[in-house]
């Protein structure tokens, strides 16, 4: 008994001691990472993660931190398993994070309702939930610059542009391969309502998340449907095992179209048969920016970061330095905002809220050109931005179009609808209180 | 020396059948139970409430499900984390359709569901056994995710297919939802797993228990002895299912507090059973010491290089605790291959003799 006893008792003092607040050091502004190096998904995970740590890292590096606060910057790893998320969450929670980047749909869910009592604000960037970009319902989360919804009009746009018009869709047959999820359903009430309207026939290959590496029974089916586009949701293992399959059947590369998030490297392990695949994105990809230099120069030639040299510039490692941009302005304004050097939580959800990144301020920045300007209201948490489609040339990413507006008309009321019946469903969802700050 | 039952006598059989026959150990029970009571609640802070110890309970709760149809009944099950999505979703159907009745009300009646749901799925245990019976299993748990994601009903037709825990009371204070705080979470995942483990071992040490384990060890020899085969492995089936559809109702409405169908994937109906395998198949003990190792180790073990001031990058240290717990699984089996509630016993009985092994 008293072994038993001893156990318990150490493990509760290793477990508590190991995660006590540490003495907060003078003007530091603390940000979490939760990031994924490991496991199934560590593919995506780690080019968004060297991304992000690195540009604040710069930022440290140049600047200082941000205003004359230094930011401390934590890792917790969660595998983008929801478990870990959430011990994660636990853990960081006490140490006055300003923000949380989930990196994974299944982490923010649960999330979401916390945030509005922990004040902590969530940023799920071009993920998460959808409906989180209504701020009336949402006033904690933040899911710039678009939703699937967003992504899926814009594909659809594209291939109406491809076909002479939209008109022109009319009897087509558009395949759509996903990952049977939150995230790869999520379109399908836009994706049907838009075949019905538009007259093209809707194809659906569901793949489920534990046979992500075995699509072969998705691809006969796809074969035998002769789809004239496929359109692709997914992430991790499903993408660069999706694009082999199609290189397989010989599916024609230029009308696979997937959204934002395949990288270099699920196309890089498909080789030839790669070539001519398309995504939408919203950034530049390469190192051709004065902060991409920095980073180059401060972090990795001096050793302070995790990334291979050659993976800068990787469209997901530039995702990460996007989202690390947002993170930063985020605590920029609220420091304006506020006239204070160290910022919590709700002060950086009052910067998120002004947040105003123009072409003169990513100028400033040393991003110009790397992404358009984007501007978040009290009301609108995402911005709704147009995003490119780029074209994969069997080495790198091309930019191939111009930016293409998203369908607001028939985003906007499944936006509406969808975070009403959310506040409805989840009986005591508080009403915003939280006031609303003019732009700075 | 300390531990010993020199002098205490028995004069009657209720006695001598006793669950703790000897007064240290029933010391030890009533100190555990004080320290979960109190000095846990009191002393940890919401960290090691709300991450640490409400998931070791939840988690222990469906090893003792699991333990209760592999351990004492030898049936193999890889279901578990099926069942526990039964409950969890049973849990949330009744708590959106009924909202005003209370949750716990409806935490234990999802249960009820899981059991009927694995009463279902133990039907073909009567003929295949082993591992064709973990096929079968298998086949309910793909089933029953399959189900997860594809019956929108079960999800209220949320567009993002997840379940959200909306906020619920129990005499006006929150147990569910953001605005719940982890003592309260926590006492109430405590009391529905005392209550549930103290039923598990009234029912593994009468008559029910003797047939299951009966039919464990030689299910001929138990037929021939008079027990009915398929009432016996049904009602193994359905009480285990109980088991887990409640700790997997726990464990989105006062862990989680929403989840994707992804949460009840074949991974956690393995780790349930690594629990199982790892604490002592047949010994609810066991089913918290394998929660514990499984789970509560490699926390301990991420936050173990930060104590000592060393730093080490967040995925290092995660493949470090992978590798580590890999290795203290190998360890313990290779030290005590019936799990670690057998290493507990043997502990107990050296205690016992100490200081004069013999």
């Amino acid at each position: 008994m008293v072994r038993k006893l001893s156990t318990i008792l150490a493990t509760a003092v290793v477990a508590s001691a190991a995660f006590a607040v540490p003495a907060k050091a003078q003007d530091s502004v603390y940000v979490p990472l939760f990031t994924y190096r490991t496991g199934p998904f560590s593919g995506s995970g780690i080019p968004i993660a060297n991304g992000m740590r690195d540009y604040l890292t710069m930022l440290n590096e140049r600047d200082g931190g941000i205003g004359g606060a230094k930011l401390i910057l934590e890792e917790c790893e969660t595998g983008y398993d929801t478990k870990k998320g959430v011990e994660c969450y636990e853990a960081v929670k006490g140490k006055n994070p300003v923000m949380i980047n989930p990196w994974s749909t299944g982490i923010t869910l649960p999330l979401i309702p916390r945030a509005a009592v922990d004040k902590i604000p969530i940023l799920s960037m071009a993920y998460g939930l959808s409906a989180s970009a209504d701020g009336d319902t949402f006033p904690w989360i933040f899911n710039p610059p678009n939703t699937y919804w967003d992504g899926l009009s814009m594909i659809i746009k594209y291939i109406g542009e491809q076909e002479g018009g939209l008109d022109k869709l009319k009897g087509k047959k558009i395949g759509y391969v996903y990952l049977d999820a939150g995230f790869g359903r999520e379109p399908l009430p836009l994706f049907d309502q838009l075949s019905r309207d538009l007259g093209f026939e809707l194809k659906l290959y569901p793949v489920p998340a534990d046979s992500m590496q075995n699509q072969s029974s998705q691809w006969l089916s796809v074969r035998r449907d002769r789809p004239d586009y496929m359109v692709m949701y997914g992430w991790g293992a499903l993408n660069p095992t999706a694009v082999k399959e199609a290189a397989k059947i010989n599916f024609p590369m230029e009308k696979f179209i997937s959204i934002w998030w395949p990288g270099d490297d699920d196309l890089r392990s498909a080789g030839a048969g790669g070539k001519g695949f398309k995504t939408l994105n919203w950034h530049a990809v390469g190192t051709d920016f004065p902060a991409l230099q920095d980073i180059q120069k401060l972090v990795v030639d001096k050793g302070l970061s995790q990334a291979q040299k050659n993976t800068l510039g990787e469209v997901l490692y530039n995702r990460g330095v996007y989202n690390s941009m947002l993170i930063a302005e985020g605590i920029r304004n609220a420091q304006q905002i506020t006239g204070k050097k160290v910022v919590t939580g709700e002060d950086v959800r009052r910067g998120l809220e002004t947040l105003d990144l123009n072409e003169a301020r990513l100028k400033e920045l040393g991003l110009e050109g790397f992404a358009g300007p984007i501007k978040l209201t009290c009301t609108d948490h995402n911005g709704h931005r147009p995003a490119f489609m780029q074209q994969w040339d069997g080495e790198k990413w091309v930019k191939i179009s111009e930016p293409i507006e998203p369908m607001a008309d028939r985003v906007k009321p499944l936006l509406e609808a969808a975070a009403k019946d959310y506040a409805e469903k989840s009986t005591g969802w508080p009403k915003r209180t939280e006031p609303c700050d003019k732009q700075s | 020396m300390f531990y010993r039952e020199a002098g205490q006598f028995k004069t009657n059989y209720a006695a001598d059948m006793a669950v703790f026959p000897i007064l240290q150990d029933k010391i030890g029970i009533a100190l555990i139970l004080t320290l979960a009571l109190v000095v846990i609640p009191l002393a940890g802070n919401a960290f090691f409430l709300s991450v640490v110890m409400i998931p070791f309970l939840i988690f222990a709760l469906a090893s003792i499900g699991l333990n209760l149809l592999t351990g004492y009944t030898g049936l193999l099950s890889l279901g578990t984390a099926g069942f526990m999505g039964v409950g969890a979703f049973a849990c949330y159907k009744l708590t959106t359709i009924f909202p005003g009745v209370n949750i716990i009300v409806w935490i234990l009646t999802s249960g009820l569901f899981a059991a009927a749901v694995g009463v279902f799925f133990g039907l073909p245990s009567l003929r295949i056994k082993g591992f064709y019976l973990a096929v079968a299993t298998l086949a309910a748990q793909f089933f029953l995710q399959w189900c997860f994601i594809r019956i929108p009903w079960l999800y209220n037709y949320n567009v993002s297919g997840a379940i959200e825990v909306p906020t619920r009371t129990l005499f006006g204070i929150p147990v569910t939802g953001p605005n719940a705080s982890p003592e309260m979470r926590y006492y109430v995942v405590l009391g529905i797993v005392i209550l549930l483990t103290w039923v598990a071992s009234n029912l593994v040490h009468g008559r029910i228990g003797r047939s299951w384990m009966a039919v464990r060890d030689m299910d001929i020899a138990a037929e021939l002895m008079g027990i009915k085969l398929l009432p016996t492995k049904l009602l193994a089936f359905a009480v285990s299912s109980f088991y887990c559809g409640v700790a997997g109702a726990l464990m989105v409405f006062l862990w989680y507090g929403g989840a994707e169908p992804e949460v009840f994937s074949i991974n956690q109906s393995f780790l349930i059973l690594f629990m199982v395998i790892i604490g002592g198949l047949g010994s609810l003990t066991g089913s918290f010491f394998g929660a514990a190792l499984i789970y509560i180790l490699p926390i301990v073990l991420r936050g173990a290089p930060s104590l000592v001031g060393l730093n080490i990058g967040a995925a290092t240290v995660e493949h470090l605790t992978f590798m580590i717990v890999g290795a203290l699984i190998i360890f313990f089996l290779i030290v005590e291959p019936h799990g670690l509630a057998r290493l507990w016993q043997t502990g107990k009985q050296k205690l016992r003799v100490w200081p004069f092994p013999y």
